[in-house]
């Protein structure tokens, strides 16, 4: 187990490699430059010409890659071309924002969308699993913006029940009462999420359900909930953790959504004002980032799988 | 008091508006210590009438429809489900065809025996640990202490039909059902599981069910006998006296479809044709476009119970005399 995590960490290298390059290449083909955004309509060509060879734009862009690159592996993932500071300090900002609405987004989705899977599996048939298949696609059907739009409308501006819009920091005034602020903002994010864990779980629990070795859970006597959960449940688990791999890579594209519509100061918003801003360090360095933590979380998955099923040898 | 008794058993398969007879009025029973085989080919209904013995046929689309079934005299379709439960796995058992299949991949098979161990009766960790390594030795496999830990993938098919044993002997049953338990496994390591449910009826006094489709198999370990067709009982007899006097022309097949170890043969034997399927209606005998003996009266009227001497019941308008 050992042996296989550090040769897929080795193995990170090349992807990290690659996939910057990628992004590296991509920025660089929207049309516009850093200086022109950020001098205005009104600035002339030779002062564009003069900031972005301040900036260091100027140069042929594999030179700018292996330089920047260069900087990276020492910890520097430059500056802000925006908000003239650290790149790594700007992420950070955001950063709170983005793992508290992530944190409560899996909660949300473990909770509501595991047990509903069970109660839909068990229940195969009846009207109970009828309801609950019937949200289940209509939640995964719903676009993100759509369903957080609607959210704000009724809770937030008609009812007043919460905050329309921001998050304070933890820090500040309110504390963990703050997290309000992100109830609506995770269960939009959660819902699609949560509604295709609702669909899986019950499917690979049906699945589960006609094999031999419930009939021989059965047999002893167990009662209808213990199969369901040990025997049943638990098997079907391995079919469900894969999925929080995908489920992660969703959260991602959809989070930039969510927390647009919700005027969330997290990651997901940065990335999309630095493309407007063409501030390629920033978008340099949080797509880095969100490599790398995708790849942590599917090696964690692939981990899990080896702890969910016996069967299964990490070589 | 019988130990079980099947009267006039009904088992049906719900497709769309019909329901379809798989086990047509079936009666046996048996008594604590007895074997009782219960043989035919696939789709007679074997495997389905052990199913609703114990009790098995929930989620499926297969319900009992008739007759009864007396455990120690209790009418088992009186229990609620949670009192049903306290019988199934503790005083019957039941283990299967597929012994590859029916253990759970996730689970050491030691905690598979323990959970068994523990539905039914107040034990600590360490007893049931205990009592699980007592029972691995009891099915004779090696090294019990270790082999408690391992999961179902680590152990051949043979090791792994063993601890189903185990698992079924767990609570000392009263009754064993075992349903094609050697079917799936190799020759010589169906013998070696054969002798070993015999070995461990003997020490128990345990009564057991044995479901083939191989006569010889029935031959060796019953001493009652069953010959299901297309749902029904056509033949049944001690089983010295099924095999010294064979009736019915079905069960005469099943013997002569049995290749001699020492005779040269260019074509196996066989009954020709196949198990009609539910929706094909037979007038008459439901064997009748397979019987080499078939008459006229067979095409019209189904046969009633002819009885013989020592309770040789059969099921045949012209049952064979003897063993010719």
């Amino acid at each position: 187990m050992l042996a296989y995590t550090l040769r897929r960490l080795i193995a990170f290298v090349p992807t990290l490699l690659a996939a910057s390059a990628l992004v590296f290449l991509f920025i660089h083909l929207i049309p516009g430059d850093p200086a022109s955004i950020l001098l205005g309509d009104t600035a002339t060509p030779e002062e564009i010409a003069a900031l972005n060879q301040q900036l260091g734009f100027n140069e042929p862009i594999y030179v700018q890659y292996f330089l920047w690159l260069g900087n990276v592996l020492q910890g520097d993932f430059g500056t802000s071309v925006f908000f003239r500071q650290p790149v790594l300090s700007v992420i950070a900002d955001g950063a709170e924002t983005s793992i508290w609405l992530a944190t409560m987004t899996m909660c949300w989705i473990v909770v509501i969308g595991i047990p509903i899977g069970i109660l839909s599996a068990t229940r195969q048939g009846t009207w109970i699993d009828q309801v609950t298949s019937g949200f289940a696609m209509l939640f995964a059907s719903i676009p993100t913006f759509w369903l957080g739009l609607y959210l704000i409308l009724i809770f937030a501006v008609g009812l007043g029940w919460f905050p329309t819009s921001g998050f304070p920091s933890l820090s500040d005034d309110g504390g963990l009462w703050n997290l309000r602020y992100l109830l609506l903002p995770s269960l939009t994010l959660a819902a699609p999420n949560a509604a295709l864990i609702v669909r899986l779980v019950r499917a690979s629990m049906l699945d589960v359900q006609r094999e031999d070795h419930v009939r021989t859970a059965r047999a002893k006597g167990l009662s209808p909930s213990r199969v369901a959960i040990r025997h049943v449940f638990r098997n079907a688990l391995i079919a469900v953790a894969a999925a929080f791999g995908f489920t992660f890579a969703a959260l991602v594209s959809e989070a930039v959504v969510t927390e647009t519509v919700f005027s969330l100061p997290g990651i997901g918003r940065l990335v999309v004002q630095s493309i407007l801003r063409r501030d390629y360090p920033v978008i340099q360095g949080v797509i880095l980032i969100i490599v790398v933590l995708y790849m942590v979380i599917n090696l964690l998955v692939d981990l899990s799988y080896a702890r969910l099923d016996p069967r299964v040898s990490l070589k | 008091m019988a130990l079980l008794e099947v009267e006039d058993l009904e088992v049906s398969l719900k497709s769309g508006r019909d329901l379809l007879k798989v086990v047509d009025g079936i009666s046996f029973t048996i008594e604590q210590g007895e074997t009782l085989g219960i043989v035919g080919e696939s789709g007679c209904g074997k495997s389905l009438t052990a199913l609703a013995t114990m009790g098995l046929l929930g989620g499926t689309p297969i319900r009992v429809t008739g007759g009864r079934i007396l455990f120690e005299g209790q009418d088992l379709s009186l229990l609620t489900p949670n009192q049903r439960r306290m019988i199934m796995g503790n005083q019957m058992a039941m283990i299967f065809q597929e012994p590859m299949t029916s253990l759970n991949p996730v689970y050491r098979v030691g905690d598979q025996i323990i959970e068994a161990l523990q539905q039914h009766e107040t034990l600590s960790q360490k007893q049931a640990r205990d009592r699980a390594i007592e029972l691995l030795a009891l099915v004779r496999i090696p090294d019990p202490k270790n082999r408690i830990n391992s999961f179902p993938h680590q152990l051949s098919g043979g090791m792994r039909q063993r601890v189903m044993i185990a698992m079924a002997l767990a609570c000392d049953p009263k009754l064993l059902i075992a349903d094609e338990p050697t079917t799936a496994l190799d020759v010589t390591v169906q013998s070696q599981i054969l002798d070993l449910i015999v070995d461990l009826q003997k020490q128990t006094g345990m009564a057991v069910i044995l479901i083939s489709h191989d006569l010889g198999v029935i031959a060796e370990t019953c001493n009652k006998v069953a010959v299901m067709y297309r749902g029904k009982v056509i033949e049944a007899a001690d089983a010295d006296d099924l095999f010294a006097h064979l009736r019915h022309p079905y069960t005469r097949g099943l013997l002569d479809s049995i290749p001699v170890a020492d005779k040269e043969v260019e074509h196996l034997n066989a009954i020709k044709g196949r198990v009609p399927t539910l929706e094909e209606a037979i007038e008459g005998c439901t064997f009748n476009p397979r019987c080499p003996n078939v008459q006229q009266k067979c095409l019209s009227s189904y046969p009633s119970v002819a009885a013989f001497e020592r309770g040789h019941e059969v099921r045949c308008h012209f049952p064979l005399e003897g063993n010719e």
